[in-house]
């Protein structure tokens, strides 16, 4: 059975997915890390995608956006990057411009997280 | 592996780099750091930049010798 319509579903209809190794309150890998925290930092809504139950979720996923490592953060449907751009857009004050832009002045008044299981 | 070929393999990628740098980031031979400044990366999102750097280093990271990579892009200006 495929994932990527489930992915691409996802992707579409998230404000900010963050598809990781492990979950929001059990990381499993120190680049996920820094990719939720810079979100977190920015005040964005995030809803995670545990790639770790089936290594087929990061194989459809990684043919899907074109982008090889895990993690991936995806805006409105659009690939914004990984641990290190997210990174660097949060330090520069880009990711909330990015996030206003896209998701209206108040998103961040409301911070939700939530976590999707594909499995 | 070493960071001689990663390093080979981004120089022909981007044969006008201003700045290339590898770094072995643990010691382990399989978590680099590589940055990379070249004007062919002027105006590109840093998604795309990215991109670039990823499609150089393309058969180490399918390969597995590369297990974490950090990237580090600017355009020459």
């Amino acid at each position: 059975m495929s994932y990527t319509d489930r992915i691409r579903g996802i992707i579409d209809d998230s404000d900010v997915a963050l598809f990781m190794k492990g979950t929001p309150s059990l990381v499993m890998c120190g680049n996920s890390d820094r990719a939720l925290r810079a979100l977190r930092r920015a005040g964005a809504p995030v809803t995670a995608v545990d790639i770790l139950p089936d290594p087929q979720i990061r194989q459809e996923l990684s043919a899907l956006s074109g982008w090889p490592t895990i993690p991936q953060v995806f805006v409105r449907g659009e690939l914004v990057g990984g641990a290190d751009i997210v990174e660097e857009l949060e330090a520069s004050g880009e990711l909330e411009r990015t996030l206003r832009e896209k998701l209206g002045n108040g998103y961040a008044e409301v911070r939700t997280e939530e976590t999707v299981a594909l499995v | 592996m070493s960071t001689q070929p990663l390093r080979e393999l981004l120089e022909q990628a981007f044969p006008d780099a201003t700045e290339l740098q590898v770094t072995d980031r643990t010691g382990g031979g399989d978590h680099f750091h590589v940055l990379v400044a070249s004007p062919s990366l002027d105006g590109l999102s840093l998604v795309d930049q990215h991109r670039r750097v990823y499609d150089a280093l393309a058969a180490p990271l399918a390969d597995g010798s590369i297990h974490e990579l950090r990237i580090s892009t600017k355009g020459a200006t």
